[in-house]
């Protein structure tokens, strides 16, 4: 073993001294992964409770999910309402980190400040707000309200992501095309925008993501034949343990996955 | 940064003129509000959904059953002894969860921090798998593992940790691992970029001055790293304070917190005035918190500034 004994730190500490360290870390790593994958398998089980490993493997839970009709109608609702929150709170961030950034207003710094609220004010309180406020002009249930109120939480995300996008972004390149004739409006379409696009698209899966996976406004807001994925997940969650959840966690988990990796090559794309 | 920026005038391509100052000054202001209008939408849907709903409880909290201005919902929170104790427990989980978070959170972020920037990047994987991954999945997982005849008393009972099941979800110590695991992300991804962000020579600068490793560290390494540290905590504390799914699950009813209690309030007595108060001294609490830490840490930068 010689590699414990080579340095490991600029203190002379060798490979050997940070053992623990490695220990440490590898078994804090374990734990943040593993309940999250441990719900895979178990959805492949036959049983009605949950056992680990499964004694007899079967798709049946699988065939529960896709063939009952709440189940289905609920993740059609969430994926709409995640892709539609996508297209609204995306756009809505991107212009407002633009206009805040470039413009260098005495109120930009407030306004901002203002606009990540929805980040800092408890979650609980906008949905018994919104849900009180819905009820008077009869946004309850509806897709719209749903929408509305998840891209009012996932725009500050896409703020904070395009300002520090738009901070290694060298604005004079705009300032040129506009010397040389472009209108502003054609310099941040053919000039800025291609070059932050990638955060662009890392923002706008966030936005999607943020949608997809919220709970808490969505058991107060959406409701009947509108209810999300989450909001029949967290009921079946709080009544009964139903072996269902874990074939849905699974394919949450791929979903989220795939995105995450998605970013994670966005982002090795535009270092480049 | 750019308010007086020579752009807007580059178009006309001359050299500005004393004599135009004027027009050009009401011009620059007059570009200034029009970018600022493109911030439109993101504040009126703030003010739809963050500004009006919450103001709107505000005045149902000092509201009374007959309609009249009355503070009878803060004085039932002072006077009913189970409000009180939702405070207690709120802050008794978010101290306990962002105490757990920095003492398994500081050794994991340390530990990549002292990694090739490449390969830390790889084992970063296994803090943001979870960041990325619904929170109710999560919670369900824990459910699962922790239950009574779940994986892990089964394996604790078969290498004879201990003998007989133990009760390790639906109370208090379930809400803890639940939330630990969730919130520990939001600890180590700053706490780790400002572990960066020290300069290695001054590691090496103090051992050669003679420090050993353990001096070393804990004068000049973990200093420096305590705005990171601060910053992840505070994140970690208020986001505790307005949790409501893990709880609810995990805590099986023994953990009310205060927005458990909330909806137990609405779904039970329908009454709006008492839920109110209780959300508005959340958000006070939270804003007091947040103001505070961010004065006496001087937190803006690493909050708001890098991410």
């Amino acid at each position: 073993m010689n590699w414990l004994k080579k340095p490991a730190s600029d203190t002379q500490l060798t490979h050997g001294d940070r053992l623990w360290l490695y220990i440490i870390a590898t078994i804090v790593m374990f734990l943040l992964v593993i309940p999250t994958l441990i719900v895979m398998p178990m959805s492949f089980s036959d049983s009605q409770y949950l056992e680990f490993p499964p004694s007899n493997w079967s798709m049946r839970w699988y065939y529960e999910y896709f063939e009952s009709s709440k189940w289905m109608r609920a993740t059609m609702t969430s994926l709409q309402v995640g892709i539609l929150t996508m297209l609204l709170a995306t756009p809505m961030g991107v212009m407002a980190a633009y206009a805040l950034f470039v413009s260098g207003h005495r109120a930009s710094k407030l306004l901002f400040a203002f606009l990540i609220t929805p980040m800092i004010v408890p979650v609980i309180l906008i949905a018994i707000g919104v849900f009180y406020s819905y009820g008077r002009v009869g946004l309850n249930n509806t897709i719209f309200g749903l929408v509305l109120a998840h891209a009012v939480l996932a725009s500050p995300l896409v703020m904070i992501v395009i300002t520090s996008a738009l901070r290694n972004y060298d604005l004079n390149q705009e300032r040129v095309a506009r010397s040389l004739g472009a209108t502003r409006i054609k310099a941040f379409f053919v000039i800025t925008l291609p070059q932050i696009k990638f955060s662009v698209v890392t923002c706008a899966l966030l936005a999607f993501l943020t949608s997809f996976d919220e709970v808490i406004i969505s058991i107060f807001v959406s409701g009947g034949s509108n209810a999300t994925l989450t909001k029949h997940m967290f009921a079946a969650l709080r009544d009964f343990i139903d072996p269902t959840i874990a074939a849905i966690s699974t394919i949450m988990i791929l979903v989220s996955t795939t995105l995450l990796l998605a970013t994670q090559f966005i982002s090795a794309r535009e270092k480049k | 940064m750019s308010s007086h920026n020579t752009a807007s005038l580059g178009a006309e391509g001359r050299v500005p003129e004393p004599l135009n100052e004027k027009s050009l000054r009401a011009q620059d202001i007059q570009e200034q509000r029009l970018l600022l209008s493109l911030a439109t939408p993101a504040l009126l849907a703030v003010i739809a959904i963050v500004v009006i709903p919450v103001g709107w409880l505000f005045y149902l909290s000092f509201t009374g059953s007959d309609g009249q201005f009355s503070l009878v919902n803060y004085q039932k929170m002072i006077e009913y002894k189970s409000y009180a104790r939702t405070f207690v427990t709120t802050f008794e989980v978010s101290i306990l969860t962002t105490l757990i978070c920095i003492m398994i959170g500081y050794p994991l972020a340390y530990f990549l921090a002292m990694l090739p920037e490449r390969l830390a990047g790889f084992f970063m994987l296994a803090v943001l798998l979870p960041f990325w991954t619904s929170l109710l999945v999560r919670t369900y997982a824990w459910l699962v593992l922790l239950q009574k005849n779940g994986i892990l008393n089964d394996f604790a009972m078969s290498i004879g940790l201990w003998d007989s099941p133990l009760k390790l979800v639906h109370n208090l110590t379930g809400t803890l691992i639940g939330m630990a695991h969730i919130m520990l992300p939001f600890l180590v991804l700053p706490l780790y970029g400002s572990m960066r962000k020290i300069q290695r020579d001054l590691m090496h600068a103090a051992s050669n001055l003679g420090a050993s490793p353990v001096q070393a560290f804990w004068k000049i390494y973990f200093p420096m790293s305590l705005s990171g540290m601060v910053a992840g905590s505070l994140i970690v504390f208020v986001l505790c304070l307005g949790f409501y799914v893990t709880p609810a699950v995990l805590g099986g009813g023994r953990v009310v917190m205060v927005s458990t209690q909330i909806t137990a309030i609405l779904e039970n007595q329908f009454d709006w005035g008492a839920a109110s108060a209780l959300g508005v001294v959340l958000l006070v609490v939270t804003m007091i918190i947040l103001t505070v830490a961010t004065k006496v840490f001087k937190l803006d930068a690493a909050l708001f500034g890098k991410r």
